[in-house]
């Protein structure tokens, strides 16, 4: 049978700990799960395939957030942290964070991944953030996804690729029961009955539309459609500050990072069309990006990476990182272009806007366990709400998601779902398969993310956004009622259309709900442009409730490291002063 | 309504000559985050069949013969 024809077909298995997500918390997650149980059965789906899915299909260059014993200590990095997302902070999962992580890069160690060391055998750290020395370069960076394999291969995980998760499965006492999947080449569902399920499916990446108009142009590997999001949504589980949006400051047209925290060790720095530097601190925060987008709008851009000031071997010791590992291509852009890092900047630009924990703080609720506010229900990685945790966050996440998820397994038994949940998603799921004629899911993604940048990137217009929300609700329909798959592969599109509209509709109703501008760039409202410490200085947690989505706030916990009132604002202090 | 097709230049380009997809290899099929290389059912050798490209390079990393390039897409090139 040809690839991609769609075959009618639904069959059910079982297991103690379903995974969604084999890119970098999915891997930790399951391997942990597994080894916290030995006789438990560990399933790990994946969409893609596990050997090159996620943010770090082709390896990553370093750690930007290790916390490693005399360098840097747990308290500092969780005052760093606070400080960079304005004080939005549940210090208590960030701490956590901060004590695990270096157990985790032993453990990385452990699997062959090898981190920069001077000439003492101590690890080389870097200075990247405001305050503290976090950025660990690894020099084998591109043998990530190798090391973890051979690890899930050895603990005998059972690995389920080109699966796309559909939605979530759930008891009448709202327990979690399992999911719902879908094969992305055959259109054949798979019912996953599980006692615990862990999310790992990566950032909201493919929500706002790049500049080159390639939709698969994205920042994030175009795969991460936002699909966690949509499903952890559509489960009644709680969504943390979704309108502190991810955008990023990336090579132009390429949309990859250039990267500053490669070549800022090195003496690289941001500068204005002038050559002036203009912002204090390379650390991706919204305070940084809102003086990158202004200096991009005064008249003194464009803006680039400098680094031809560095020496030629420097330079080519920049070279071989960027161009070797995480998105190596790089080196072939610059070369079709004509540029050479010795003789010329990097034209940089700003991303389009997504959801990622990751870089910023949107995701989906977890609390210093991993748990979300569904029983059984866990998520690590970019798509879980500890703040800025990137790949080292992911792995040290997901692996206390997977220990906690197995407990959790241990303690219960399957919950039971109604079978007519599974019925009614396998209508939805198989919709645009039955229509003869309509749209194809590629014109109503492009329709959707078009809209998306053009009513809700920042900075946030009420009014537009009030516009984009009407128009989104037109595409939606479209969606529902006209779209068309005529293959496997297209109906997996056909599904990430879906997690996108609906990541649309969050970004707007969650931007709507706070009233105030915070985190700079994120979440820059026009209509209330101050911050606003007395009505806002919360979380807000959205949700689906009778069907429809809310908003709430949410206190935010006493801190374990206390913020001096002159540290509270550093981040704010991001643009270069003039005079002393 | 009727669809059209619309014309793209793809990113991902085989060299049949090198390409060992009539033999059953299939790493770069298996490999690919968007899941857009196919085997031609006329050829029996690997080509890109969906323009939906991350220029991410797993492809051309994995592939045991070097038979796979990874362009940069037009749009931005």
């Amino acid at each position: 049978m040809a690839l991609d024809q769609i075959v009618d077909g639904l069959s059910e298995v079982s297991c103690d700990v379903l995974v969604i997500g084999g890119g970098t918390a999915g891997p930790m997650a399951a391997l942990k799960a597994k080894l916290k149980n030995p006789k438990a059965n560990v399933v790990l789906l994946e969409k893609a395939n596990v050997k090159r899915s996620g943010a770090i299909s082709m390896g990553m260059d370093g750690l930007n957030n290790a916390v490693i014993p005399g360098y840097a200590t747990p308290e500092q990095y969780t005052k760093e942290i606070t400080i960079a997302n304005d004080g939005i902070v549940d210090q208590k999962a960030v701490y956590k964070y901060a004590q695990n992580c270096f157990g985790i890069i032993e453990e990385l160690d452990s699997f062959g991944i090898r981190f920069l060391k001077n000439e003492n055998g101590d690890y080389a750290v870097k200075k990247v953030h405001h305050i503290g020395t976090y950025v660990l370069p690894m020099p084998n960076g591109e043998t990530v996804k190798k090391a973890l394999y051979r690890q899930l291969r050895r603990a005998r995980i059972l690995i389920s690729n080109r699966y796309m998760a559909t939605r979530l499965l759930k008891s009448t006492d709202g327990r979690i029961a399992g999911a719902i999947s879908v094969n992305t080449r055959t259109a054949e569902m798979l019912v996953i009955k599980a006692k615990a399920v862990i999310l790992c499916m990566g950032a909201a990446g493919r929500l706002g539309l790049p500049t080159s108009g390639y939709m698969f142009g994205t920042y994030e590997n175009a795969a991460n459609s936002g699909d966690g999001y949509a499903m952890a949504y559509h489960a009644g589980a709680a969504l943390a500050n979704l309108e502190c949006f991810q955008i990023n400051p990336l090579i132009k047209d390429y949309n990859g990072p250039a990267c500053a925290y490669v070549a800022g060790p090195f003496g690289a720095y941001t500068a204005n069309n002038e050559g002036s530097r203009f912002i204090e601190c390379d650390y991706w925060s919204g305070q940084m990006m809102l003086e990158f987008y202004n200096e991009l709008l005064s008249g003194k851009g464009p803006v680039f990476l400098q680094l031809k000031h560095l020496h030629p071997d420097t330079i080519s010791e920049i070279e071989s990182t960027l161009h070797k590992v995480e998105r190596p291509t790089r080196g072939l852009f610059q070369q079709g272009r004509g540029v050479d890092y010795r003789s010329e900047s990097i034209e940089m630009h700003i991303s389009e806007i997504g959801f990622c924990s990751g870089h910023s703080a949107s995701g989906v609720f977890v609390d210093d366990n991993a748990r979300t506010t569904v029983p059984g229900l866990y998520a690590a990685g970019d798509m879980a709400s500890v703040p800025h945790n990137y790949m080292l966050g992911a792995f040290t996440n997901g692996s206390v998601a997977g220990i906690d998820a197995m407990e959790f397994a241990d303690s219960h038994d399957f919950a039971e779902f109604d079978a007519a949940d599974v019925a009614m998603e396998r209508d939805r799921v198989l919709a645009p398969t039955k229509r003869e004629d309509g749209i194809p899911p590629n014109q109503i993604e492009y329709k959707t993310r078009r809209l998306v940048n053009d009513y809700l990137q920042p900075p946030k217009v009420t009014r537009k956004y009030e516009l984009g929300m009407r128009r989104l609700a037109e595409a939606r329909e479209d969606m529902q009622e006209r779209m068309i798959a005529r293959n496997a592969h297209e109906l997996l599109r056909a599904l990430e259309v879906q997690s996108i509209m609906d990541c649309a509709d969050m970004a707007a109703h969650a931007s709507l709900y706070r009233e105030e501008s915070r985190w700079g760039l994120y979440h820059w409202r026009t209509d209330f442009p101050e911050k606003d410490n007395e009505n806002w200085f919360c979380h807000t947690l959205l949700s689906k409730r009778d069907g429809k989505m809310t908003s709430e706030k949410r206190a935010v916990e006493p801190y374990v490291v206390p913020i001096a009132d002159d540290e509270k604002d550093l981040y704010d202090k991001q643009r270069i002063r003039a005079s002393a | 309504m009727p669809l059209a097709s619309y014309q793209t230049s793809v990113p991902v380009v085989v060299d049949d000559a090198k390409c060992i997809a009539d033999k059953g290899c299939t790493v770069c099929v298996d490999v690919c985050p968007l899941d857009v290389l196919r085997i031609s059912d006329m050829t029996n050798k690997a080509y890109m069949a969906y323009d939906e490209c991350w220029y991410c390079m797993p492809c051309e990393a994995d592939c045991p013969t070097g038979a796979v390039t990874v362009n940069i897409p037009y749009l931005l090139r």
